[in-house]
Order: structure tokens, then C-alpha cells, then sequence
């Protein structure tokens, strides 16, 4: 019972984060330093979520670091989301089976 | 209704509902990981369309770090989503009615927003409409899938399957940090401050989302006041 209540917070808090400003705010934000951290804010957040967690979640941590520096390595020379991903999943697929 | 455009949205939605179903399936075993039922699981992707925060939920859940906590941490990783939000509000015609500014902002996802913004002049709903009829499925029974298959599937694929949120993450970051050097530098500085911060004692002790949370707040408000983000256009 207690995860719906946890899945209704998420969804209520993240429909209203999505759809206040589209039914409310009609003229774009001011202030730079709010503008630069909703800026900042995705890239920070998704890297802090990446790493260290990446080695955590494989069996192998050598495993899960190769597939991050594979993963930067793609997305840098422009692969796009799907293609990064397959190939860090390849990445740890094929490691693991040698080091595990 | 404009039925060319809904068939167009729903054509360019598909490479990103099949996108989608691949790393779901990624989130689905997390959520089985953090004991979520295959229709918890399904109900969360349905109701959220949103990696990053979903992620950070389930953290939450498996902790029970209570509905403030949860609260808090789905406004600040979701953050980014308000000011999409704000950006195409200003691409939307000032007569479109509310309750298709309430449907799309539904789906407001960084790939809808993505094709969504790429339109040229103001957006017509149904293109979102017929994008988000591709996304969300894709979304939410990919989730289902992994839910459902974690267990039939062996480790490998287990361990293979789990680093594919991780893929789209650094896929979503580092081209962005190939134009910014700020960015790319602040990618860095997360990278550092997160691995000491779980390596830390005392910080260590602090929930994975707590942590995430408030190097999220610490970072981008530190790089915010450093470095003050100029272009007028809103980011992706």
C-alpha cells in the first residue's frame, strides 16, 4: 500500500513540476541564477547518479567502469541514446565473461 | 483534430518508444530489485515517464525514507522538466486550450521535449499527442517486461541489462558537455564529489538518494554562481 502512496507523490510532484509553467507561466524566467541552476541541474544530477553507482551494478566493478568509459567514449563522438547504451551493455556483457 | 500531424508525431515517437523499451526494461529491474510488484512497477513507469527521477524514487521506496523526502528529491531531479516546461510554453500558439497544455505536459519528457522543440513555428498538440501515443507504451510495458523477465533472464544479462540507464545518462551529458566546458568540467566535479561522498565516513551513512539529492543542489547551485549560464534559449 505504502509503494501506490510513494508512486502517487512521485506522479502528482512531477505533473505539476511539468505542467505549471506550460498552464501558468506565459513569459520566460528572469532570474540568472534560478536560469543557470535549471541549467545545471540535469547534467549534475544524472553524473552524480552514474558514478559510482555504475560499478555497483554489475557484478564486476571493472566491468561497470570500462562500460562508463565506453559510454563517455561513444557519447562523445556522438552515438546517440540508444547506441550508447547497447554498447555498454555489450561492454559489461562480454567482460563479466571473463572476469567473473 | 489534424490527423497528418498525429500520424507524423506518432512516426518520429517511434525510434523513441524502441529506445525506451530497452532501458525500462534497465529500470524494471531495479524496481524488482527494490521489491516492486511487475504492475508497481508498470503504474510508476505509466504515471512518471521520467528516468532519472524514477530512479531516484525507487531509491527512496527501497530506503522508506518517507513522502517529504520523495517529495523533494522528484522536485529537484525533475527540475529540468520545469524549465522545458517553460520553454515550450513559448512555443505553443497563446490560444491553445488547457486541457492540451495539461495532456502534453504530461509526457514532458528530454526526448518528446527534444522533437517537440526541433518543430518549426508553434508546436501543433498533435504531433505531441501522436509522439507521446509511441512513447508511452514503450515506456511503461518495457518497465512491465523487466519487471516480469529480471528473474527468468541469467546474471550476465542481468549486469548487461543494468548499465544501460547508466548508458542514456552519460549519453544525455556528455555532448552537452562537448559544447560546455563548464558543463564538462561540473560533469567531472559530480564524478568526484559522488564517489567521496560514498566513500566518506559520516556522508556515507546518508541514503543514496539524500546523497544524490543534496550534491545535486550543492553543485549546480555552486556552478550557477560561478559560472552564470548566458544563452537565452533554454537547454535541453
Amino acid at each position: 500500500m505504502k509503494t501506490y502512496l510513494y508512486i502517487a507523490v512521485m506522479a502528482l510532484t512531477t505533473y505539476a513540476i511539468r505542467v505549471l509553467p506550460l498552464t501558468l507561466i506565459r513569459k520566460p524566467i528572469r532570474s540568472t541564477f534560478l536560469r543557470s541552476f535549471l541549467y545545471y541541474v540535469p547534467y549534475v544530477t544524472l553524473a552524480v547518479m552514474t558514478f559510482p553507482a555504475i560499478t555497483t551494478a554489475t557484478q564486476s566493478p571493472a566491468a561497470g567502469a570500462a562500460a562508463m568509459v565506453v559510454g563517455i567514449l561513444c557519447a562523445w563522438f556522438g552515438l546517440g541514446l540508444l547506441p550508447v547504451s547497447l554498447l555498454c551493455c555489450g561492454t559489461v556483457i562480454l567482460l563479466e565473461f571473463f572476469l567473473v | 483534430m489534424s490527423k497528418t500531424k498525429f500520424v507524423s508525431g506518432f512516426r518520429d515517437g517511434i525510434p523513441i518508444a524502441l529506445g525506451y523499451l530497452a532501458v525500462s526494461f534497465g529500470l524494471g529491474i531495479s524496481c524488482r530489485a527494490a521489491s516492486l510488484t511487475p504492475f508497481q512497477g508498470f503504474l510508476l513507469s505509466l504515471l512518471n515517464n521520467a528516468s532519472a527521477g524514477e530512479y531516484g524514487g525507487i531509491t527512496i521506496m527501497a530506503a522508506d525514507e518517507g513522502f517529504l523526502v520523495m517529495a523533494a528529491m522528484m522536485l529537484v531531479i525533475n527540475a529540468r522538466y520545469l524549465l522545458m516546461s517553460c520553454a515550450l510554453s513559448q512555443h505553443l500558439s497563446p490560444n491553445t486550450p488547457l486541457g492540451f497544455r495539461l495532456l502534453i505536459g504530461f509526457d514532458m519528457t528530454d526526448e518528446l521535449f527534444g522533437v517537440a522543440i526541433a518543430q518549426p513555428g508553434y508546436l501543433n498538440v498533435w504531433y505531441f499527442i501522436g509522439a507521446m501515443c509511441a512513447a508511452i507504451p514503450g515506456w511503461s510495458f518495457g518497465t512491465l517486461l523487466g519487471v516480469l523477465c529480471g528473474n527468468l533472464m541469467p546474471q550476465w544479462a542481468v549486469s548487461g541489462f543494468s548499465v544501460m540507464l547508466f548508458g542514456m545518462f552519460l549519453a544525455i551529458i556528455i555532448p552537452e558537455g562537448r559544447k560546455n566546458r563548464v558543463v564538462l568540467g561540473f560533469i567531472g566535479v559530480s564524478f568526484l564529489l559522488s564517489y567521496a561522498a560514498a566513500k566518506l565516513p559520516l556522508v556515507c551513512q546518508l541514503s543514496d538518494g539524500m546523497r544524490i539529492l543534496l550534491l545535486t543542489v550543492a553543485i549546480s547551485a555552486a556552478a550557477a554562481i560561478l559560472f552564470p549560464h548566458k544563452e537565452e534559449t533554454a537547454q535541453a
